[in-house]
C-alpha cells in the first residue's frame, strides 16, 4: 500500500466569518493523495481550488475539518512549525513563475536551501547547478530570472519547487500562460520528475488534455468535490 | 554567493541592489543629513572651544572681591519708623580681609586648578604731554599666567613683569605714541607715582581693552594704589568651566567674600553658547528625524513593491522572522552606507570652510577638529536610526499573508 502523503477530512473554509460578506467557499472537502501519485485538480473560476491549495500548501488554515501531511495533523502546529513543514515537504509553482527578480535563476533555486540552512554552501549550490540541468537550463544559471522567457522561468520555478527534494509539489496552473509547446515541455518535465523520484504533485490546471495525462482527475465545482 | 554570508544579508543587499536608483536616492538623503550633522557638529564644537578659549583665557573663570559696603543704618527702639530709603555709600577700594587665608582654602579645593591674587585700581599713565587713564592690575605673573594668558597675547616685547616693568594694551601704548622699552609714568589717584618699562604689548582683541589693559607686578600695585600687603581681587581656574556658577555660590556661602563666576559676568555671552548647543541639538535632532522617515518611507514602498517576492519567500519556508531581519538588515545598511558618504560629506565640507572662513583680524574662524569619535558616533547613531525607522516596514512585511501577497 502506497504511503499516504496528504489527508483532507471534512475541511471548509469560511471567509469573513461572523460579518454580513460571510462566505463559505469550501464545504466538506474530503482528499487523499499518495506517495508518488499526479492528480489534477480541474474547475470553473471562482469554484475554490485556489483556496483549497493555499490550505493544502500550508498557506492558509482551514475553517474546520482536518489536514494531515504526512499523518501530521496540521491543526495542531504553530506558525514556525507549519513554516518548517512546509519548507521541507511541499514545493509550489505558480501560475505567473514568481521567481525573485533580483536573483539569478540559480540563486532563485537556492533560496529554499538557503533559507533552511542560513548560509550558502557548496552542497546547495551543486544541488542548483544539478537542477537546472534537470530542467535542461545547465547553460542558463547566471540569467537574471527577467532575462528569461515565461517558458525558461517556469521551469527554473519547478526546480525551485524541488529544491528542498519535497513529497509534494503543488502546481497552481503552471502552464496557463505558456504557449502549447512550453506548457508541454512543463507538464513533461513535472511528470518525468514524479516518475523519476516519486514526488507526488496536486496540478490545478484548466487544460483537458494535460489533465487526461495524469494519474487521477478531481474536479471542484462550487466548493465541493464534484467526482473522483 | 560568500559562504560567510547568511540569507538575510544576501537578500538584503540583492533588493537594495536591485532598486538601484531608490537606492541611490535614498543614501544621497541620508549623506546629506549625516554630512550636515557631522558638519554642523564639528564647526559648532570648534566655534564653542574657540569662544571659550578666547574669553576664559582672557578673564578668570571665577573671581573674589571685597563685599559690597552697604549703609547700615542706626537700629532705633522697637515701635519708631526707620525711613525707608538709606542711600548706598561710595565703595572704597579696600583689600579682602585676610586673603592669604581664602587664598589657601581655595587651593584646597579639588575642582580648582590655578589661584591668584590681583590689585585692581585706576591711574593715569602719563608720556610726554599725553595722558591716559588705565585700569591696573598688579600681579603675580607665575600664578596670574595660568589664568589669564597673558604671554599668548603678548603682540611685542615679552611677557617679563619684574617690579620695574609694565604690561600695556597696544591701543594704550599707539595714544601715548610708546614701544616696548620705553618709559612710563604712572600716577594713582593718591598722588603716589611711579616710573616703569614697558616690558610688553599686549592685544586682546579688544580695542576698550586694549586702550586701558596695565600689568604691573603685585607689589608695584600695592604700594602705587596705598594698599601694602593688600589685595582686591583673587582670581581663580577650576576644572570644569560649566561648573563655575555652582562653585562661586558654593564659595560665597562659606567665605565672607563675594565671588563671580565668568558665566554671571559673561551672561550675554554664556546664554549665547547655550542657545547655540540647544538649536545645534536641536537641528541634529531634526535631521535625525527626517532621515528616519526618509529610511522608513524607502523601506516602505519596497515592501509594497516586494510583497508577491515576500510572499514566495514565505512559501519557499522563510519564516517571519527571516523576512524582518531582511528588511531591518537593508535599514540599517542604508543607514550605514549613508553615514559613511555623509560623515566624507561632512570632513570635506569642514575643511573648506575652515580654510575660506576667516575673522576679521585673519584669524581662522573655528579650529578644525575632526574627532575619530565623531564620525564612530554619526557612524552608529545612522545605523541605529536605519534599523529603527526599518523596523515599522519589517514587522508590515513580516505580517504581510503569504496567500494574500501572492495573489498580489
Amino acid at each position: 500500500m502506497a504511503e499516504e502523503i496528504l489527508r483532507l477530512e471534512r475541511v471548509c473554509k469560511t471567509y469573513n466569518v461572523g460579518l454580513p460578506s460571510e462566505a463559505e467557499v469550501l464545504h466538506d472537502i474530503d482528499l487523499e493523495l499518495d506517495h508518488g501519485e499526479f492528480l489534477a485538480l480541474m474547475g470553473p473560476s471562482g469554484s475554490g481550488k485556489s483556496t483549497l491549495l493555499n490550505i493544502v500548501g500550508l498557506l492558509d488554515r482551514p475553517t474546520s475539518g482536518r489536514l494531515l501531511i504526512k499523518g501530521r495533523d496540521t491543526g495542531l502546529l504553530h506558525d514556525n512549525e507549519l513554516t518548517h513543514l512546509r519548507g521541507h515537504t511541499i514545493g509550489f509553482v505558480f501560475q505567473h513563475h514568481l521567481l525573485i527578480s533580483a536573483f539569478t535563476a540559480r540563486e532563485n533555486i537556492m533560496m529554499p536551501m538557503l533559507a533552511d540552512r542560513g548560509f550558502p554552501s557548496a552542497e546547495i549550490a551543486a544541488r542548483a547547478d544539478h537542477l537546472l540541468a534537470e530542467v535542461g537550463l545547465g547553460r542558463f544559471g547566471n540569467n537574471l530570472a527577467n532575462n528569461m522567457s515565461g517558458g525558461q522561468q517556469q521551469r527554473v520555478a519547478v526546480a525551485r519547487a524541488l529544491a528542498m527534494n519535497p513529497d509534494l509539489v503543488l502546481a497552481d496552473e503552471p502552464t496557463g500562460n505558456l504557449d502549447s509547446k512550453s506548457a508541454d515541455a512543463v507538464f513533461e518535465l513535472m511528470r518525468r520528475v514524479n516518475r523519476e523520484s516519486g514526488t507526488s504533485f496536486l496540478l490545478v490546471t484548466h487544460n483537458l488534455d494535460l489533465a487526461r495525462r495524469c494519474d487521477r482527475i478531481i474536479e471542484v465545482v462550487d466548493g465541493r468535490i464534484a467526482q473522483h | 554567493m560568500n559562504r560567510w554570508l547568511p540569507f538575510e544579508w544576501i537578500a538584503a543587499v540583492r533588493f537594495l541592489r536591485e532598486g538601484k536608483l531608490q537606492t541611490i536616492f535614498i543614501i544621497g538623503g541620508i549623506s546629506i543629513g549625516v554630512g550636515v550633522i557631522v558638519f554642523m557638529s564639528a564647526m559648532l564644537a570648534g566655534m564653542e572651544a574657540n569662544f571659550i578659549r578666547r574669553v576664559l583665557t582672557s578673564q578668570p573663570q571665577i573671581q573674589l572681591l571685597t563685599p559690597d559696603q552697604v549703609a547700615r543704618p542706626l537700629r532705633n527702639a522697637a515701635g519708631e519708623i526707620e525711613d525707608a530709603v538709606v542711600q548706598r555709600p561710595s565703595q572704597r577700594v579696600i583689600s579682602i580681609d585676610q586673603w592669604p587665608k581664602i587664598r589657601a582654602q581655595m587651593l584646597a579645593m579639588p575642582e580648582v586648578t590655578a589661584v591668584s591674587p590681583t590689585i585692581t585700581g585706576s591711574a593715569l599713565a602719563i608720556r610726554g604731554d599725553a595722558s591716559r587713564a588705565v585700569t591696573l592690575t598688579g600681579i603675580e605673573p607665575d600664578t596670574y599666567f595660568n589664568i589669564v594668558k597673558v604671554p599668548d597675547y603678548i603682540v611685542a616685547g615679552s611677557a617679563r613683569l619684574t617690579s620695574e616693568d609694565i604690561i600695556i594694551g597696544t591701543e594704550l601704548a599707539k595714544n601715548l605714541g610708546a614701544s616696548v622699552g620705553d618709559k612710563l609714568n604712572l600716577q594713582a589717584a593718591s598722588s603716589a607715582n611711579r616710573v616703569l618699562t614697558i616690558s610688553g604689548l599686549v592685544d586682546f582683541g579688544n580695542k576698550g581693552a586694549n586702550q586701558r589693559v596695565a600689568f604691573i607686578a603685585l607689589r608695584t600695585g600695592q604700594s602705587l594704589l596705598g594698599m601694602i600687603g593688600g589685595v582686591t581681587t583673587i582670581d581663580m581656574t577650576i576644572k570644569d568651566i560649566y561648573a563655575a556658577e555652582t562653585i562661586a555660590k558654593r564659595i560665597q556661602a562659606a567665605t565672607a567674600v563675594e565671588a563671580d563666576s565668568w558665566i554671571a559676568t559673561n551672561a550675554q555671552f554664556y546664554t549665547a553658547v547655550q542657545a547655540q548647543i540647544y538649536t545645534n541639538t536641536l537641528i541634529r535632532v531634526f535631521v535625525g528625524l527626517s532621515v528616519a522617515f526618509g529610511i522608513a518611507a524607502v523601506l516602505i514602498v519596497s515592501v509594497i513593491q516586494r510583497s508577491k517576492e515576500i510572499g514566495i519567500l514565505r512559501a519557499m519556508g522563510t519564516s517571519r522572522g527571516q523576512i524582518l531581519r531582511v528588511f531591518l538588515l537593508q535599514g540599517g545598511l542604508l543607514g550605514f552606507v549613508g553615514s559613511l558618504f555623509g560623515a566624507t560629506m561632512g570632513a570635506l565640507a569642514l575643511i573648506y570652510w575652515h580654510a575660506v572662513a576667516r575673522q576679521a583680524d585673519g584669524s581662522e574662524f573655528f579650529p578644525l577638529i575632526l574627532e575619530r569619535n565623531l564620525f564612530i558616533y554619526t557612524a552608529l547613531l545612522a545605523t541605529v536610526t536605519g534599523l529603527l525607522a526599518a523596523t515599522a516596514p519589517a514587522v508590515r512585511a513580516a505580517k504581510l499573508d503569504p496567500v494574500v501577497a501572492i495573489r498580489g
